[in-house]
């Protein structure tokens, strides 16, 4: 236990360095591609820790948070191409501004989180899994639907949201925005796994009927959780509509979903530095891989079984937790 | 005034009728055990008061109030607390995160996030209470799955008591237990008696006449017999029925 807590500050400390240098050395190559790549690492790390709070901690094998990532997305990219065309939504001019648009996209990604979560968390096992994934696939459909907002072909974003008023160009600054976020999350979701909220959570997947003996509704802990896990994974989506200046239905697929979940699991569950390792390593074989062939996905899938396997913690799990008899 | 009354229970399982026109009442600080053979219907009872099985037809009424449609978390906070059969504890956590969080239970709100609640004294020192009671100080800090079968019984009651609850429902709680450990869990049970109503379920009688105000005797989902432990050994039905010949 004390061993693994040393390794995991010193991974942890070894890591922050790493990314609080990388655009400063990548400059030094003059490489912009490694700042963009890292910062979509950001995003689905940010993601995939919202997600290791209610799959990790929670027990709740939602299948459908690609939703929230979508949602979150959409409504930055909406908000400003309202503005854009003059046109108001719901008698709202539309806003460039991210102080107001971020906060918006949470808020859209907490409410359908609430909604979806407290249908879904009436079922269990197998059929929370489906039933999040059928409310997911719903959102998505709706997406392709509207036309107006491109259909299919998604959405462009002529240019970032502002920050305070100033334009975010450099995506440097960008990059360290997105790292600054990705360290409050892991703060407030660290805080909240250790608090009696969470206690309660995690004690809720290990033994559902003892918590209710003892005075818990779990459902109202567990739907909290969801939508805590949505409202970030909407944060995530502004984020990403930002970086990528664009946003179609894909971001809601359900390949996504399963995406994050990769992340999570390969990272390792519960263990809330872990998804990021996994959303990394993800996004190094996706990148390498994808050069190589387009069916990359046929070669990642034994790779993260071998993982599953062989690593049932995860990465993070392999790297910190002393391998007992050996 | 009575702590605990159950008037016309009945439960069904298809064509098994586990629960049968059972009338019960425990009165306050009472220590009631329930005696009867392997499938009577005890876990059942037990099941319908504290709201996991709902019953086919009849009332369920605790200090006065008819808790009969309450869900298991609403009894729990009224004051009610039961053992099971078959151990229930959080794997994945210590001995000590099992008691604390039935600690927690009891204060208020767990919408709390920020503070950790393993560095929280006021949950931390009364759980170490707890599992002295039982005996099982030393292994505060040991995961569930280190413990053994003995000891997960002991922590199975100091979860139990650290409920403090008014009405206490123990299934079984001394079965798998070594005589030393069953030894302490009556004296423990015994230093309880007058402070908060008991009903306990026990196939062990000389625990059981040693604890026990009043028996009630339960065969094939009916109470059969209701009494001292005095009436209970010389009644001729219980004879038949259950002691058989040799109590
Ligand atoms: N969920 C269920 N579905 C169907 N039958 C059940 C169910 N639960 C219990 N039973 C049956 O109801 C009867 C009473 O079971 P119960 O567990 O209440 O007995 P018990 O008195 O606690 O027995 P033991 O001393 O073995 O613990 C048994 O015949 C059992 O098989
Ligand atoms: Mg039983």
């Amino acid at each position: 236990m004390q061993r693994g807590e040393r390794i995991s500050q010193i991974l942890v400390a070894l890591a922050t360095i790493a990314l609080v240098a990388l655009p400063v050395v990548a400059a030094t190559f003059g490489s912009t591609y490694a700042v963009t790549l890292a910062t979509r690492l950001l995003i689905y790390g940010m993601v995939a820790v919202s997600l290791d709070l209610i799959i990790g901690y929670g027990g709740l094998i939602s299948f459908g948070h690609a939703a929230y990532f979508g949602l979150g997305g959409y409504t930055v990219a909406i908000l400003a191409f309202q503005l854009a065309e003059g046109v108001p939504i719901f008698g709202y001019d539309g806003t460039n501004e991210a102080l107001v648009a971020w906060p918006l996209a949470m808020l859209v990604s907490g409410l359908a989180a609430l909604v979806f979560g407290a249908l879904s968390l009436r079922t269990s096992g197998a059929y929370f899994i489906m039933i999040t994934l059928a409310f997911a696939q719903m959102v998505y459909y709706v997406f392709v639907a509207l036309k107006y907002y491109g259909g299919d072909d998604g959405l462009a974003m002529a240019r970032r949201n502002t920050l305070g008023g100033a334009r975010i160009v450099d995506p440097q600054i960008f990059y360290y925005i997105c790292l600054g976020l990705l360290a409050a999350v892991i703060f407030l979701v660290g805080r909240f796994t250790r608090s009696r909220f969470g206690m309660v959570l995690t004690g809720a997947r290990m033994n559902e009927r003892r918590m209710a003996a003892l005075g818990f509704s779990v459902m109202r802990y567990r739907l909290v959780a969801f939508v805590i896990a949505g409202m970030i994974a909407g944060l995530g989506g502004a984020l990403w509509a930002n970086l990528a200046r664009f946003v179609s239905p894909d971001m809601m697929a359900w390949t996504k979903s399963g995406e994050f979940m990769v992340m999570v699991i390969l990272g390792g569950l519960g263990s809330l530095f872990g998804p990021v390792l996994g959303a990394a390593a993800f996004i190094l074989v996706e990148s390498t891989l994808s050069e190589l062939t387009e069916y990359w996905q046929v070669l990642f899938g034994p790779v993260v079984v071998l993982i599953a396997l062989f690593a049932p913690r995860g990465l993070w799990g392999w790297l910190t937790v002393r391998r007992r008899g050996a | 005034m009575s702590a605990l009354h159950i008037a016309g229970l009945v439960k069904r399982f298809g064509a098994l009728t586990a629960t049968d026109d059972l009338n019960l009442s425990v009165a306050e600080n009472e220590l009631h055990a329930i005696i009867g053979p392997n499938g009577a219907g005890k876990s059942t009872l037990i099941g319908q008061i504290t709201g996991e099985i709902q019953p086919n037809s009849g009332t369920i009424t605790m200090f006065h109030t008819d808790v009969t449609r309450w869900s298991v978390p609403q009894r729990s906070l009224a004051g009610l607390a039961r053992s099971f059969q078959i151990t229930q504890l959080c794997q994945g956590f210590t001995a000590e995160d099992n008691v604390a969080l039935a600690i927690q239970a009891r204060q208020g709100s767990s919408f709390r996030f920020f503070a950790d609640a393993r560095k929280d004294r006021r949950l931390r020192d009364p759980a170490r209470a707890a599992l002295a009671r039982v005996g099982l100080a030393d292994r505060a800090d040991r995961l569930v799955e280190e413990l053994s079968h003995g000891e997960k019984r002991q922590l199975e009651i100091a979860i139990t008591l650290a409920m403090t609850p008014r009405l206490i429902l123990l299934d079984e709680p001394m079965a798998g237990m070594s005589h030393d450990e069953s030894q302490k869990i009556v004296a423990l049970l015994s230093s309880l008696k007058g402070t908060a109503t008991i009903v306990l379920i026990e196939h062990d009688m000389d625990a059981v006449f040693a604890l026990a105000d009043r028996l009630s005797v339960l065969v094939s989902g009916r109470i059969i017999a209701t009494g001292t432990a005095e009436e209970i050994r010389v009644n001729p039905d219980v004879r038949d029925a259950y002691l058989g010949g040799d109590a």
